[in-house]
């Protein structure tokens, strides 16, 4: 089966550079200040609320927000970055090394090797949600445990919220795929995953929520699409109105789609070119 | 399964907006021999095997191996093994990249470490490529063609970038690969070098066909000729004019349109100009196929 060889493929591309073992020390590194840090603050704050409103600081959090899955979602809802960049450099690579000519030497049939690039980065992104997730559960749960806060990690909604996190990581993964195959040009498309994942996302997020009619639109952005699939984020928890999110399943479904819509039309524009 | 080993264009036209880059070519590579693709840079070579490759659209025409287009090989890389432009990602490793080629094309990855032992660069199978030179690289692109043990090879200026000692290697190395009854089209935009190891030519200027054919039909073309020079380059050429013959002057001195030293040196002697050198240009074969491809002639 060509896909079969395609995927395979694929995987030890990633597995033969540098680019992949990078990126997770990032997301390990980056994860774990965050859950560990904001797990130890908001564990000290809650523990001591008289010291924390002296101090003129306050834990932001409405009274009754469980803190465990705002920590362990930290994984997916800062994290996510991660899959999207490694699944945009899968195929951008290919163009900046001019390593598709040997590539569509090996498997003319070109959908066949986006498909490859396809299934190969849901893996890749659930693996990166396995690594993301144990990172923000470690560091979180350390911290809230010494709070002695409720770690969650005795109910099963924990380990559902993680389930999800690993696979909204795995949709991430496809969708820099998509992106890549959209945009092949690599700094641009690292450019794009920067800026919009950093800035325009949060931005929008934020000044969605301020109304009724955006806020139903604002649900639909791909970061917020993920935070519904997840459960938990931050982000919720920090914007202002307490806007409804989409279903976790409906979540799901926006970010298939737009990896699936990414791709396709990718795979029918720039990679149908001539490769020269 | 039918798949051809012999390459077959047939009116191939590929077009870049305005710009006709291949213009209704039409020829046929043979197996057993090694068949050069030569051209002035420009000429259309590389779109001409890209296309065959299925790497780039054809306008119109076709180019197929045996009849069948690249894409519907039933495995490609056995049967036809391509280096295009040697690119490979720098920080990947020889072995691996060939590792992941042979998984993609389905080839044992036994056959990884026999084609790095065949091109000589087994010592650095395990180096990223990213600090070869391009002499290692255009290896290794030749490592990657020959992973199917294919019976076509496509080579786009494989000399390219090879010390002396590479150029003497492949030169062997491909007349093997045709004496073993392969298909080998070698492209460049020299014939200098390539015309120790090619049997056949395919020569091609603006995106045309100029001349196909055995390799000792344009020697027959090539006029003979002579070259001359003297420590007072000015009175040898008066003296040549005074003999009424035809030169124009090259790097090495002056090349004239006579076959016999002798009818020049006297031409010299008469003019009462000292010699440093006269002796018959060895092979006008290049300047035969400048001609063919319109660069002008006479530089030596």
């Amino acid at each position: 089966m060509s896909i079969v060889r395609s995927v395979g493929a694929e995987f030890q591309k990633v597995l033969t550079t540098r680019m992949w073992w990078l990126l997770a020390i990032v997301l390990v590194g980056y994860v774990a200040m965050m859950s560990g840090g904001f797990g130890a603050f908001l564990g000290w704050a809650t523990q001591n609320p008289d010291a924390a409103a002296a101090a003129g600081g306050n834990t932001g959090l409405p009274p009754g927000v469980d803190l465990a899955p705002l920590l362990y979602s930290f994984a997916s809802s800062i994290g996510y970055v991660f899959p999207v960049l490694l699944g945009a450099l899968a195929v951008t690579t290919e163009f900046r090394h001019r390593t598709l000519t040997t590539t569509f030497l090996a498997e003319p049939h070109r959908t066949t090797v986006l498909s490859g690039k396809f299934a190969s980065q849901l893996v890749v992104g659930a693996v990166f949600g396995v690594i993301g997730f144990a990172t923000s559960v470690g560091a979180g749960a350390a911290a809230l445990a010494a709070f002695d806060l409720d770690t969650g990690l005795d109910s099963s909604d924990t380990w559902a919220l993680i389930g999800r996190g690993i696979l909204a990581m795995a949709l991430w993964g496809a969708i820099g795929v998509g992106l890549g195959a959209l945009v092949p040009n690599q700094v641009a498309a690292i450019v794009i995953v920067i800026a919009f994942t950093q800035f325009f996302e949060p931005v929008l997020r934020l000044v969605s929520s301020l109304n009724d009619v955006t806020a139903s639109i604002g649900r639909f952005l791909p970061g917020a699409a993920s935070d519904a699939l997840v459960g938990a984020s931050f982000y919720s928890v920090a914007s202002l109105g307490a806007s409804d999110s989409l279903e976790w399943w409906q979540g799901g479904l926006v970010l298939l789609a737009i990896a699936v819509v990414t791709t396709v039309i990718g795979g029918a524009t720039t990679w149908r070119r001539d490769v020269s | 399964m039918g798949d051809g080993t012999t390459i077959e264009i047939t009116g191939l036209t590929k077009r870049f907006g305005a710009v006709t880059a291949v213009d209704d070519l039409t020829f046929t590579v043979e197996p057993g021999r090694v068949t050069g693709f030569l051209g002035p840079n420009g000429a259309g070579k590389t779109t001409t095997l890209r296309t065959l490759l299925g790497l780039e659209r054809p306008t119109a025409g076709t180019a197929t191996f045996g009849g069948t287009v690249y894409r519907d090989l039933t495995k490609p890389l056995e049967t036809v093994g391509a280096a295009l432009d040697a690119a490979f990602h720098p920080g990947r490793t020889a072995r691996n990249h060939l590792r992941v080629t042979a998984t993609a094309a389905g080839i044992r990855s036994s056959r990884v470490d026999q084609v790095l032992e065949q091109v000589g660069m087994s010592e650095f199978a395990s180096r990223r490529v990213g600090g070869f030179s391009l002499g290692m690289r255009q290896r290794l692109a030749l490592a990657t063609t020959l992973l199917g043990d294919p019976r076509v090879l496509v080579l786009d200026e494989p000399i390219n970038g090879l010390d002396p000692e590479g150029i003497k290697w492949i030169r062997g190395f491909l007349q093997s690969l045709a004496r073993e009854g392969r298909t080998v089209l070698v492209s460049s935009h020299l014939l200098s070098e390539v015309q120790q190891s090619v049997d056949e030519v395919v020569i091609i200027s603006r995106g045309r066909l100029v001349r196909t054919g055995p390799l000792s039909s344009l020697e027959l073309d090539a006029s003979p000729r002579t070259v001359v020079d003297s420590p007072d380059r000015a009175r040898l050429a008066a003296a040549l004019d005074q003999a009424g013959l035809e030169y124009t002057e090259g790097r090495g001195g002056l090349i004239v349109v006579e076959p016999d030293p002798g009818i020049v040196g006297h031409a010299a002697f008469v003019g009462g100009v000292e010699l440093s050198s006269l002796h018959r240009l060895k092979s006008g074969l290049e300047e035969s196929f400048l001609a063919l491809v319109g660069e002008g002639e006479g530089e030596a």
